[in-house]
């Protein structure tokens, strides 16, 4: 008789906390999937699609949904371990298709700009200004270094130049080569 | 218990964790007075010798500046001006080597003194005349930054709105060797004190605390001297340790208050400013002298005469060292700065500038090069040792690993990177160094993240406006369609032929209700005909002269015959001009490949690549035409033969007016490509269509191929046939437009038709403007390809 009690308890327990879980399950519910938001904010939003992703939101997705974590050349080995500490797996070495790259920029040959505004499409960014039959040029602070603007140019004048060293992003080079000078 | 302020009037200093006692080395340049130096040959100017921005250039190269004249003009809050120290010309506005640790080059005034040192006329101030917002201005105009090493601009860090309680005057210049500050105070103590006053002015201290180390005892009394009997002047002497000069060292020294990690003095009610920027600002304000000199101890064992020397801005280092009977010893190193917080500089053409206090030329026994650094121990001394309570051993730990979130929990950013840890590493690691490095790097990694949310917005707001344009396209078309079907119903609800038909009605009516001179009308047309024709002949005859008669001919003549004769005579006429030129030429017998034309016949070539264009031209007017005719079975437009195409597109073109003429025979013409004779049926017609449409691509697609054969014959062959793909392009465009007016015309025409054949025809309509659309981008891509090759 008092196993029949004590299953009864239980039974309602189960059923009061079910319902209140199902409650809560759909009154707390959570939209949108926060883990994406924060693979995103880890990407360095360039844009570029060299994970093979058009842009940083659908690879931040696919992370989520399992792909590797070692697809953004512009992020380098910081983004992956950031990114394999939030996902809880190996960190591993860039995708070896993919070299980092030093930063780089577009950089228009104005004199052989045609004024086509395909890279201005192209351009997720929208770092590029210009018009239609008029010179283009580049927003260099705007830049993401992408390369997206480079394919489309039809007559070829964008350049991906390195970026120009400056005393503020000077970064004290520990692996320069010693100098010393020899005795004559 | 007395208060905090009581307790500093009562001359309490207090004391900071860590710190180190290195030789100070003083002795040997403070004794001597300030020297004052010939003005050098050149002076180097970097425009920008603060932290924050450069201002604009007011002078050009070549022009004449008097001493204190202003060189640039600050044109935001950030920056200051730098002047002219002494008058002569602007030799350049170049690129020179950076009194920086990177040795980077910056924009950099060159100015050829003229030994005249003509002053700019003076406006001396008076501070108790004039206010607060004058006093700042002169400041920022005078272009005075911090002294002391950062070079913060001096009139930002004094125009303050919280209450300040301590001004604190550094005067502690705790580095061994250098003595600046120290002569300064010895000499001139009473400016600084005048300084200071204009300081006090500006911020209203609750008291003025000077701090200076206690192994200054003439300055301490010359500045003694100079305070008298003033309140709240307090001078006190800081035991001798390194580095009690920190901002935030002295702070904890005299106030016994410290800083909070990410913030500044002010938010603890201190401002703090370097006894050389009260000096300077003294000169500023009394004398308006901008900030075009500075004490400069020069020292180092390889100097004949280790002294303070009184440099112009811009003086270049080797020119000091020189002055100082500089010895060079083989692998010299010259140190800017301290020994322990300077850098050593690998061009010593570099300037001295607002910051630069000191310079050593050191020799090797006297301050050793940096010996290989070893494993740490971590025997603990660097944390003994660091005034900042860090744990330097964590952070190098941290540093090596890149690990910034480490570094961010052991407060890297609070390290001053004095140097006191690296003195005290028994394993001499440069752990500075270190800290340098990693600090640049989270620098760094702070401008990225900033930049990618840039980015990101960016990014965002492009998506969302691409988006908002569909949308309103899309609106927009819908709009216009919905007003075309409400046009129509309003045009009495009938079908669209019918409505074509009404409205061709409505003009031939309103033509002939028109009241003018009918007569007249006819005239005119008769006269623009004939003027037509006779023009048509004319080209005609231009080209060939035989078949003019045909030509003449076909006037009279019903418009069916006119129109084969006409598709005739242009056949012959380009049969002719082709013979033409090779008639001109080699007397070949055959219509050989155009590639084969020897380098002599490039003219011959150019033609006929001229030839060629024409063509494609042709065809694509042909096209349109051709479009309702069974074409004759070609089953492959050879690509070689672009001739044959042609002349086969004219007399399909031929065909194609005789059928329009003649449309109720249509049924009868011999075809031989279909198969079944076709009867009045607009399906057939239409599938036939697609395939003449889809040769006159293929067509098209050939053309730039063989007007490209005569390239490497001639010259301007790259541009000619871009120009040519391009004109290729244009003419897929074209047809694709007409064929989309077409297929409409062919829905009207067919319109009473059953819906089935409306159907069937709308489905190779879209296949072939999507054909179209494939042709022009190959006819693209292969102009595109033409120029890559161009070079080659």
């Amino acid at each position: 008789m008092s196993i029949i009690t004590a299953l009864w308890a239980l039974g309602i327990l189960a059923l009061v906390f079910g319902a209140a879980l199902g409650y809560a399950a759909i009154r707390f519910k959570v939209d949108a999937d926060p883990l994406v938001e924060q693979i995103d904010e880890i990407l360095p939003q360039t844009q570029c699609g060299q994970c093979g992703y058009p842009g940083c939101r659908p690879y931040a997705e696919a992370i989520a949904n399992g792909d590797d974590i070692n697809k953004c050349p512009p992020g380098g080995d910081t983004t992956i371990k950031k990114l394999a500490d939030l996902m809880g797996v190996e960190a591993k070495p860039l995708d070896a298709a993919q070299t980092p790259a030093v930063k780089r920029v577009a950089y228009i040959r104005e004199d052989e700009c045609i004024g086509c505004t395909k890279c201005i499409q192209a351009c997720p960014v929208d770092a590029i200004v210009g018009a239609s039959k008029q010179m283009h040029t580049v927003i260099v602070d705007e830049c993401t270094g992408c390369d997206l603007c480079v394919e489309p140019c039809p007559v070829d004048c964008i350049d991906m130049v390195p970026l120009a060293s400056s005393i503020e992003r000077w970064k004290w080079d520990l692996n320069a080569i010693p100098v010393k000078v020899l005795e004559s | 218990m007395p208060t905090l302020f009581q307790q500093i009037q009562a001359g309490k200093v207090w004391d900071f964790h860590g710190g180190i006692h290195p030789p100070s080395r003083k002795e040997r340049t403070n004794q001597k007075p300030v020297a004052l130096l010939d003005i050098p040959d050149r002076l180097y100017i970097p425009l920008r010798q603060h932290i924050g921005v450069a201002g604009k250039v007011l002078v050009k190269v070549g022009d004449r500046v008097l001493k204190g004249q202003a060189l640039t003009q600050a044109e935001n809050a950030m920056a200051v001006p730098v002047h002219a120290p002494t008058s002569g010309t602007v030799l350049a506005i170049e690129l020179h080597t950076s009194t920086h640790p990177s040795s980077l080059a910056e924009p950099t005034l060159i100015l050829a003194p003229d030994g005249m040192d003509e002053w700019r006329p003076r406006k001396p101030l008076d501070p108790e005349q004039v206010d607060l917002y004058t006093l700042l201005e002169r400041i920022q105009e005078s272009g005075i930054s911090g002294m002391g090493g950062a070079g913060f601009p001096t009139h930002i860090k004094v125009n303050v709105k919280q209450p300040v309680d301590y001004l604190i005057i550094n005067a502690v210049e705790c580095e061994p060797y250098i003595t600046a500050d120290d002569m300064l105070m010895q000499e001139r103590a009473s400016d600084i004190i005048a300084g200071i006053e204009i300081l006090v002015k500006l911020l209203s201290p609750k008291a003025v605390l000077i701090g200076i180390e206690d192994d200054k005892p003439i300055a301490v009394a010359s500045l003694k001297a100079a305070i008298g009997q003033k309140d709240n002047y307090f001078v006190r002497e800081v035991p001798t340790k390194y580095p009690s000069g920190g901002e935030k060292q002295l702070i904890q020294l005299l106030t016994n208050k410290e800083v909070p990690a990410g913030r500044r003095p002010l938010d603890i009610g201190i401002v703090m400013q370097n006894v050389g920027t009260a000096f300077a600002i003294a000169q500023a304000v009394l004398d308006d002298i901008p900030l075009i000199h500075r004490v400069v101890t020069v020292a180092g064992e390889t100097l004949a005469q280790q002294q303070n020397v009184l440099a112009l801005i811009g003086t270049p280092i080797s020119d000091l060292l020189n002055a100082c009977g500089f010895q060079a010893e083989p692998q010299q190193r010259i140190i800017v700065g301290g020994p322990m917080m300077g850098f050593a500089i690998a061009d010593w053409s570099v300037p001295v500038v607002k910051t630069t206090n000191c310079i050593l030329a050191p020799t090797e026994n006297e301050l050793g090069a940096a010996s290989d650094e070893m494993d740490c121990i971590r025997c603990g001394a660097c944390a003994d040792a660091c005034p900042a309570s860090l744990l330097p051993q964590q952070l190098l730990w941290y540093s090596k690993a890149h690990d910034q979130d480490k570094l961010a929990e052991y407060n890297l950013s609070d390290c001053i990177e004095c140097g006191a840890c690296a003195y005290v590493c028994p394993s001499e690691i440069p752990l500075v160094h270190y800290y340098r490095v990693a600090k640049a790097e989270i620098r760094e990694t702070q401008r990225e993240a900033l930049k990618a949310e840039q980015a990101k917005a960016r990014f965002d707001a492009r998506t969302e406006r691409l988006e908002r344009e569909k949308q309103e396209r899309l609106e927009r078309n819908q709009q216009l369609a919905a007003q075309r079907v409400a046009q129509q119903q309003a045009s009495g609800q009938t079908t669209q032929s019918a409505a074509a038909v009404q409205q061709a009605l409505e003009r031939t009516q309103q033509q002939s209700a028109q009241p003018l001179d009918k007569e007249q009308i006819i005239a005119e047309r008769e006269r623009k005909k004939a003027e037509a024709l006779a023009y048509q002949q004319q080209k005609q005859q231009a080209q060939t002269a035989t078949p003019a008669e045909d030509t003449t001919a076909t006037t009279a003549e019903d418009p069916r015959k006119a129109a084969i004769a006409a598709a005739l005579a242009r056949a012959k006429a380009k049969k002719q001009a082709e013979a033409q030129p090779e008639a001109v030429g080699q007397p070949a017998p055959a219509e050989t490949a155009t590639a084969d034309i020897p380098e002599a016949d490039a003219k011959k070539a150019a033609v006929a690549a001229a030839i060629a264009r024409a063509k494609a031209k042709k065809l694509a007017e042909a096209q349109p035409e051709a479009i309702e005719q069974p074409a004759p079975a070609e089953t492959a437009a050879p690509e070689v033969d672009a001739k044959k195409a042609a002349v086969a597109a004219a007399i399909a073109r031929a065909k194609a007016k005789k059928l329009a003429d003649a449309q109720p025979e249509a049924s009868e013409q011999p075809a031989p490509a279909e198969t079944a004779a076709p009867e009045v049926d607009a399906k057939k017609a239409a599938v036939a269509a697609a395939i003449a449409r889809a040769k006159a691509k293929k067509l098209a697609e050939a053309q730039p191929e063989t007007s490209e054969q005569p390239a490497p014959v001639e010259t301007a062959a790259p541009e000619v046939d871009a120009k040519k793909a391009a004109v290729a392009a244009a003419i897929a465009r074209a047809k694709a437009k007409k064929l989309a007016e077409q297929t409409q015309m062919q829905q009207i025409a067919s319109e009473p038709a059953t819906e089935a054949t409306v159907q069937a025809e709308a489905v190779p309509a879209e296949q072939d403007a999507k054909k179209a659309a494939i042709a022009a981008a190959i006819a693209r891509a292969k102009a595109k390809k033409q120029q890559n090759s161009e070079p080659l």
